[in-house]
């Protein structure tokens, strides 16, 4: 890549950050140029940045229908899976998918609350509404 | 904030472990390139892990596995790091305060989401992030983020919880400072030693690893349907290769940069020519960023045969280049 092929055309999800791209210059030195991104990288991103955001709406929703607990659209919320919740609250998986249920999300202690609430950094009593 | 940290320069790189390196290791009076640091290590590589997920896909490196350029570093320039990790988050607050304090300039591993500067797009449960502290004031502490341009800002209760996240490769508060730097010069020898490493590893003989990981991977895709899962899957590829600071076409360009270094100290004017030619590789890997992306945009018609050609050409290219490499520092 030459110093003027390097990407300028701007990546929204970018926001006013450059990245540093190395290319070649005149003297066909390779060095480092502040991209504003393109559109190849906006593109790849905002297809997984949407794919996440669209599981949280769908989880707001079912949560809204009483179809599942709150605990599942703060979960996707914060770009967590199962898995990865699971593994930083110290939760197995299993009893989080039980706790996803919202006659049991419900009746949970407020000690087990507390490390959702810790896990996704959020005020105990939040984690129990939707936004 | 003392004379040492107000001397410390902050410089923009394509990639965190190795900018936080080059930056750590010029603080300490030894002229590192973030190129050199990455090559001298031997980072470069591909890997197609299909049983490590993110987000439900296969892993895809460009680069060899976190904190290989901070060991490679510390061997070929013989610096005895310092590493510390906490069982508790306040006391590793606190210890980063008394090494601030004592005038040290911090590096730490952290976690990308919590990060509040990052842009909220970019924000992903990313655990194996580098970056520097080289101060604080007030409540907020002063942090070199070398895929940051400018030096930045970010207050503790959020550093705290980007140093404690958990989940795979959790960095435990992490941090780390060079105690003793037994080497100050990057000789001939240790760069053709570690370009023989990087040669080895893409030519290898493990068949998701290298030259054959790509082609296994070009085999993936070509078996791909033309599901909305699928393009999700190309996606993540480009992203892997392009968005997770990599200085574009998955390092390629960045490595190239490092052989034209390498060039000047060994004196071996091939490998000048070859730092061009992986150049011309990198533009093959940014063209199949770019189809891949019209397929996603709905521009062309998605094609998956058509991409796994374009990886397969690539391993082509890279095999040749590689064994030219490899005749080059023979």
């Amino acid at each position: 890549m030459d110093v003027n092929e390097v990407p300028q055309e701007g990546n929204r999800t970018l926001g006013p950050h450059r990245k540093a791209l190395y290319a070649r210059d005149e003297q066909g030195r390779m060095v480092i140029v502040p991209s504003c991104g393109s559109e190849v990288d906006e593109t790849v991103t905002l297809q997984a940045v949407d794919r996440m955001n669209a599981q949280a709406e769908d989880a707001r929703q079912r949560a809204q229908a009483g179809l599942t607990a709150p605990l599942e659209y703060w979960m996707y919320a914060r770009r967590m899976d199962v898995a990865l919740l699971s593994q930083t609250s110290g939760i197995w998986q299993w009893r989080i998918r039980r706790h996803l249920q919202p006659h049991r999300f419900a009746r949970l202690p407020q000690r087990v609350l507390q490390r959702y609430a810790e896990a996704l950094s959020l005020p105990l009593d939040r984690l129990r509404t939707l936004p | 904030m003392t004379a040492a940290q107000s001397a410390f320069q902050h410089r923009h790189a394509a990639h965190c472990e190795s900018g936080v390196a080059a930056n750590l290791m010029t603080h300490h009076g030894i002229a590192l390139s973030e190129a050199m640091a990455f090559g001298l290590s031997s980072a470069l590589s591909f890997a197609y892990l299909p049983f490590v997920k993110l987000t439900g896909f296969p892993l895809i490196a460009y680069r060899m596995p976190p904190k290989s350029i901070l060991k490679g570093v510390s061997k070929e320039l013989k610096t005895r790091f310092h590493f510390e990790t906490f069982g508790d988050p306040a006391q590793g607050m606190r210890r980063l305060d008394e090494l601030l304090a004592q005038g040290r300039v911090v590096g730490l591993q952290t976690s990308v989401f919590w990060l509040p500067y990052f842009p909220e797009d970019m924000r992903f449960h990313f655990n194996a992030h580098n970056l520097l502290v080289y101060g604080k004031d007030g409540d907020d502490y002063l942090i070199s983020d070398p895929v940051a341009e400018l030096p930045q800002r970010c207050a503790s209760a959020d550093l705290q919880r980007a140093r404690f996240a958990k989940g795979a490769l959790a960095p435990k508060g992490l941090l780390y400072y060079p105690e003793h730097i037994g080497s100050r010069e990057i000789g001939a020898d240790a760069i053709r030693r570690a370009i023989v490493k990087t040669v080895r590893i893409m030519l290898g003989p493990i068949p998701i690893v290298g030259v054959r990981g790509i082609n296994m991977l070009a085999n993936k895709v070509a078996r791909l349907d033309t599901s909305e899962h699928s393009l999700n899957y190309v996606g993540h590829i480009v992203r892997m290769q392009e968005e997770i600071g990599t200085g574009g076409a998955g390092f390629r360009f960045l490595y190239a940069a490092f052989l034209q270094e390498a060039a000047s100290i060994t004196g071996i004017a091939e490998l000048e020519r070859l730092s061009e030619r992986l150049n011309e590789i990198g533009d093959g890997w940014r063209e199949f960023a770019l189809k891949a992306a019209r397929m996603i945009k709905g521009r062309e018609r998605f094609d998956p045969p058509l991409l796994a050609g374009m990886l397969r050409t690539q391993a082509g290219r890279e095999k040749e280049f590689f064994q030219a490499l490899k005749r080059a520092v023979a």
